[in-house]
């Protein structure tokens, strides 16, 4: 089977300190890949340079594109990278207000990504923005209100589902339940599993939280100071640490 | 006034505003950055305006100011008599003898002919502004046509009023490939910007940027299929010409509250009640 992504020798610096380096991994449909390690350990900027937010120094991060097959992502032009990042890509960022327009209703804000990709009929873009609304538990009356208006936990379902409505087949996470309260993040764990259970999503998600990981993730990354330093199945990466570092990790004595 | 240069602005400052103007009429829809000059009126009186005339008036063009719509308004007679003393231009109120016309708010009614310039004034060229502040990521998606923001605008319109409420500075897309703002005329006016066989230029002062519409171009308004666009007017006829077709002003004439519909466009109006037309409201 072709992966559906394929990350070849990633490294990025700033300056003359290491973001990350030689990170290589294969993501297969489906799949979900997690991302841990302390914080200023490379996660957010491997991610960066797989979402072409950032242009790592190294490496290739080739795609399975719907039309022309595996595509080096890094190399193809700007207009086709952006256009990747509104259709089959999503990335959910950390705090919603990077990721939502604040001074647009939710309707408009799940829309967007319907009319970027050329839909023209407003009843339709709007039934479409309320039923995923009503996916990601947020009550339909509120189709017209500003995102200034919800709660953090309701922002970041609503960026969730900005992100989802046009079916993308990778989704990009950086710490999407981190800053949100204790129960609100379990509830918004829950939805993301039901998500990726149900849409079969693929999706690569950094996070400091390992119980983040063991709900969603299949497999684990665990970086120090910018390199991989154990890979495999999360279960086994947490149950059965081998490397000093990801027994640490796994004992909390790393944990913030 | 021999102290000023013909048309105030240096012949070096004149043939800059020219380049940006012939790249505009190269890109229609295109906004072309240029070095906009200190003028002798303050922003918000038309300055990139005055600027677009000041570098196409030549001594033998006559020149119109309208204001919306009005040639006797402030703002309207300060510009005239700017280049009537700068320029010795001959000046009219008519539209049809004018060559040079800068407007302010409105197109006029009268179709314009082939050999004329419309010059807009602007007081903001960049219509995806609203939603996204940031002009390196505006400039990126005019370049790679990401326009689904400007629809994201109208789609909040919709929601809010139940209609598209936006009636001035209604945003277009030229030739099918840069959306431009028209400035602030009135919806109502949009189509007259297609197919217009003038030429059109847009000069924004303070944002220094100008941007133009060749003769003929096709400029479509923008929509949703079940929201399609509509030049609307208010539902009168002119209390003075009995025009149907004009775009008109609302006028209270009495302290009791009394109001009369007339036509925007003071020309026009004119015009027509000199050939005999009579509005219910006309002594
Ligand atoms: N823009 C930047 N400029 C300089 N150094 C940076 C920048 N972004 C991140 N770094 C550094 O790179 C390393 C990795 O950071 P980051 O990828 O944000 O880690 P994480 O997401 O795991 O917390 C850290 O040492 C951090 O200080
Ligand atoms: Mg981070
Ligand atoms: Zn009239």
């Amino acid at each position: 089977m072709t992966p559906l992504l394929s990350v070849q020798g990633i490294a990025k610096r700033y300056g003359a300190h290491i973001g990350c380096a030689d990170v290589s991994f294969d993501l297969y449909p489906g799949e979900v890949m997690g991302i841990v390690g302390e914080s200023g350990s490379g996660k957010s900027t491997l991610l960066n340079c797989m979402a072409g937010h950032l242009v790592p120094d190294a490496g290739q991060v080739v795609f399975d594109t719907r039309t022309d097959g595996p595509r080096d992502t890094i190399t193809m032009s700007e207009p086709e990278r952006r256009m990747l990042g509104r259709t089959d890509w999503a990335f959910v960022h950390q705090h919603a207000r990077d990721g939502l327009r604040m001074g647009v209703s939710a309707g408009g804000n799940v829309g967007e990504r319907l009319m970027a990709v050329g839909e023209r009929n407003y009843g339709d873009i709007r039934d479409k923005a309320t039923d995923w609304l009503g996916r990601v538990e947020i009550d339909a009356s509120r189709v017209d209100d500003r995102p200034t208006t919800f709660s953090g936990g309701m922002q970041q379902r609503l960026q969730i589902a900005r992100n989802l409505v046009t079916g993308p087949r990778l989704v990009f996470m950086d710490e999407p339940t981190g800053g949100l309260d204790v129960s609100v993040q379990a509830r918004l764990l829950d939805l993301l599993r039901g998500l990726v259970r149900d849409m079969g999503l693929s999706a690569i998600i950094v996070t400091h939280d390992l119980a983040v990981v063991r709900l969603l993730a299949d497999r684990l990354m665990v970086m120090k100071s910018g390199r991989v330093v154990e890979a495999g199945l999360t279960d086994q990466v947490l149950d059965d640490p081998q490397h000093a570092y990801s027994q640490l990790l796994v004992s909390s004595v790393l944990q913030v | 006034m021999t102290e000023y240069n013909f048309a105030y602005l240096d012949e070096q400052t004149k043939r800059m505003i020219r380049r940006a103007i012939l790249k505009g009429l190269a890109i229609p829809g295109y906004q072309v950055p240029f070095a906009s000059r200190e003028m002798p009126m303050p922003y918000g009186w038309g300055t990139g305006g005055v600027q677009v005339s000041a570098a196409v008036l030549t001594p033998d063009d006559t020149f119109k100011v309208i204001d919306q719509g009005a040639d006797d308004t402030t703002n309207a007679v300060s510009i005239r008599t700017f280049f009537q003393r700068t320029a010795g231009v001959v000046t009219t109120t008519a539209t049809r003898d004018a060559t040079v016309i800068q407007t302010r708010h409105r197109i006029p009614e009268e179709p314009l002919h082939e050999g004329q310039i419309l010059v807009y004034q602007v007081p903001i060229p960049e219509p995806l502004r609203f939603l996204e502040p940031r002009e390196s990521e505006t400039r990126k998606m005019h370049s790679l046509e990401e326009y689904g923001l400007m629809h994201v605008k109208l789609y909040e319109d919709i929601s809010r009023h139940g209609h598209i409420a936006t009636s001035y500075a209604y945003p277009v897309k030229v030739e099918g490939r840069y959306v431009m703002d028209p400035s602030p005329i009135p919806k109502f006016d949009n189509p007259k910007l297609g197919d217009m066989a003038a030429i059109q230029l847009f000069g924004a002062g303070r944002e220094q940027r100008i941007y133009a519409l060749p003769p003929y171009t096709q400029v479509v308004s923008l929509d949703f299929e079940d929201h399609p666009f509509e030049a609307s007017k208010a539902n009168h006829c002119c209390g003075m010409c009995g025009a149907t077709d004009s775009y008109l002003d609302e006028l209270i004439i009495d302290d009791a509250g009394g109001r009369m519909f007339v036509c925007s466009d003071t020309d026009y109006c004119e015009a027509r009640q000199a050939m005999g037309h009579k509005g219910k409201d006309a002594a």
